[in-house]
């Protein structure tokens, strides 16, 4: 996994609330045996009409935005275990997400992949998105060790929780799977001791 | 210190703890299926590991099978080179796998237990966020993304945070006609679809006492629709009732002595939960959503909630719904019984003892999917397949089917579905289409009058 340290960018807003799994990528996408490819697809049926052209109203067709922080409205990843919504956006190119709200497995997910979801507060997140509406090139900075992120242009600065395992895996680019295989023994131990 | 039986499962399978960070969680059983596994084998390959405790994983193949002469190959390229992918892995690893064409193949989360693979006081995991449904078992089960099956396969353990701890409690009588699904669904109106988040719940009072395994198994199934990681309900008599004699189900001695520990499980009198909600019983009514997440539900003939909120409005406007109007008698031209929330036996039988001597509504499609090879053998064996043909309603073979439209049987756009699946996403049963969560009761119901009725007036 790619280290996470520290993150300058623009912001993408999304300001839909109760974002499910079947948006980030629809079901009918999940016939891949890779893991690769999944961004193209992502947020499919509101980024293309059904005959494949790009639907001008959506955030992702509007070059004004990019970056690589998706900021999106309450209860985000909801729905599915499918950690192809992670893949999605974080083979699009996403390292951050933004909400006041997360889904829980999407949250473990997206940590397995990287991408490091920020909650905020439902206040904080109104002052984000209004300093994004001002101007679409605002920029923030996301601070892993200091567990930071700040928007300068608008004053916005928040600290955010994150578990101490999580943290030192990212800023490691460490896999559980590594961590578990390292405890074979004791796992090997565990089950002879209950049978 | 006095447990929950969720503190009480959970405890019994901690290897150890990470310094301020998770647990190692070892898992008793772990269900894969062909869509969210085959990147999990491949990091096996990758890692040049070998699938750590083959005989604790269970596969079967659902989320993409047509429900169609499943004897021939499967048309979809894509969908066959999964199918095949997990043949090919199950065959490598040494996984048993019921796939298309095995007597005991079948919905993952219906499989599990009508095997008797799923037992009260166990742990069990499937990349597949339903798989809360277990939980009706006493068991702690719950969904995980690709990455964490890929943990499993190579150590038989997760790591995880203990989630905290909640309790439904539904006590009093229900109405006569009110299902279990209508219960959870009217709990998830009124909590919200993000109540449960970071919680485990444990469903508890009369009512699900009272409840049959299938219905403790719809509840626990959409455990995951408010949010939560899994719910689960104290196993009991019924509970032991239904697992003995099953095909995996602990036999004769040992059955003994495991149902002398499955009673010593259930929450202790006075254990503490993080957080409790109440409900009464004699509040509920047969329910419908009208929305595009499952907590959008009201009793059949409420006036959708007028809100002043931009996603609320989206999701009206993709229904093509008003606020303030209500459901009661609007047309309807799909019906889908069937998912891992309403497929077993009894919720056929339901459906079925309503259709009986009617005729279905020439406007509508009515879609029957069973859960599993045995539960399409059973409704063979009690006739009910002939009640459902009869009637007009088209019988199909096993699969998730019009559930998440991975297959063919997708709803047209615009067209509205009453299903008795979970989730009522956009899209979620092909695009466009508009799904209105019910109980099978209610589904039936909509196939015969070709319009939402309340089964309570019928
Ligand atoms: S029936 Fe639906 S919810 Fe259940 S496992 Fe299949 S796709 Fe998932």
């Amino acid at each position: 996994m790619e280290k996470f340290q520290i993150l300058e960018s623009g912001m993408v807003p999304l300001t839909i609330e109760n974002v499910d799994t079947d948006q980030i990528i629809p079901a009918r996408f999940l016939k891949a045996t890779d893991r690769k490819g999944f961004g193209e697809n992502l947020f499919r049926d509101w980024r293309y009409t059904p005959d494949d052209k790009p639907k001008a109203d959506f955030i992702l067709n509007n070059s004004a935005y990019a970056g690589q922080i998706l900021v999106a409205g309450n209860n985000f990843g909801c729905g599915s275990s499918r950690e192809h919504a992670a893949w999605a956006l974080a083979d699009y190119g996403f390292r951050v997400v933004v909400s006041s709200f997360f889904a829980d497995i999407f949250k473990g997910n997206a940590l397995n992949n990287g991408i490091l979801p920020i909650q905020v507060s439902p206040e904080q997140l109104k002052a984000i998105f209004a300093a994004i509406d001002k101007n679409p090139a605002t920029q923030a900075k996301v601070d892993l060790e200091a567990q930071e992120l700040c928007v300068p242009e608008a004053g916005i600065v928040v600290s955010f929780e994150l578990n101490a395992y999580k943290k030192m895996c990212l800023l490691n680019g460490y896999d559980d799977i590594d961590y578990l295989l390292s405890q074979k023994e004791a796992i090997k131990a565990f089950e002879l001791n209950r049978s | 210190m006095k447990k929950t039986l969720f503190d009480k499962v959970w405890d019994s399978h901690v290897v150890s703890s990470v310094e301020n960070g998770p647990d190692i969680l070892y898992i008793d059983k772990h269900l894969i299926h062909e869509v969210t596994s085959p990147q999990a084998f491949n990091v096996l390959d990758e890692k040049g590991i070998p699938l750590f405790r083959p005989q604790q994983v269970v596969a079967t193949a659902d989320h993409n099978v047509p429900t169609e002469n499943q004897h021939l190959p499967i048309q979809d390229a894509l969908s066959r080179k999964q199918v095949a992918q997990l043949s090919e892995n199950c065959e490598k690893h040494n996984v048993t796998l019921y796939g298309l064409g095995h007597p005991y193949q079948g919905i993952v989360h219906v499989i599990g237990p009508e095997l008797g693979i799923t037992q009260p006081g166990m742990t069990m995991v499937c990349g597949d966020s339903h798989t809360s449904t277990h939980g009706a078992f006493g068991t702690i089960a719950f969904g995980i993304g690709t990455s964490q099956v890929a943990q499993v396969f190579a150590s038989q353990c997760l790591l995880v945070a203990k989630p905290k701890s909640m309790r439904v409690i539904v006590s009093g009588d229900l109405h006569p006609d009110v299902q279990p699904k209508d219960v959870i669904l009217y709990v998830i109106s009124k909590l919200g679809t993000d109540a449960g988040t970071g919680y485990f719940v444990e469903f508890a009072g009369s009512v699900f006492e009272q409840m049959s395994m299938e219905g403790r198994m719809t509840v626990c199934n959409m455990s995951i629709e408010m949010g939560a990681r899994g719910g689960m309900i104290a196993p009991d008599q019924t509970t032991f009732d239904y697992v003995s004699g099953r095909e995996f189900a602990p036999k004769g001695e040992e059955l003994k002595n495991k149902i002398a520990y499955w009673k010593t499980l259930p929450t202790d009198e006075g254990a503490i939960f993080d957080l409790e909600h109440q409900f009464d019983a004699a509040d509920i009514r047969p329910m419908i959503t009208y929305g595009t997440n499952p907590g959008m539900g009201v009793k059949i003939g409420d006036a959708i909630p007028e809100l002043d909120d931009a996603s609320f409005i989206k999701s009206l406007n993709y229904m093509g719904l008003k606020a303030g109007s209500n459901l009661l008698h609007m047309p309807i031209s799909h019906v889908f019984i069937g998912s891992c929330t309403n497929s077993r036996i009894e919720d056929f039988r339901a459906a079925a003892n309503y259709v009986a001597g009617k005729q279905k509504s020439p406007d509508v499609s009515a879609l029957i999917v069973p859960g599993s090879q045995q539960v399409a053998k059973q409704i063979v064996a009690e006739g009910l397949d002939r009640i459902f043909e009869d009637a007009g309603f088209v019988l199909r073979q096993p699969g998730c089917s019009a559930c998440l439209a991975m297959n063919d049987d997708k709803i047209p756009a615009g067209a509205y579905c009453v299903s008795t699946s979970n989730r009522n996403f956009e899209g979620r049963q092909g695009q466009g289409a508009r799904t209105l969560l019910a109980s099978p009761v209610t589904a039936a119901a909509a196939a015969v009058a070709g319009k939402i009725v309340d089964v309570t007036q019928h």
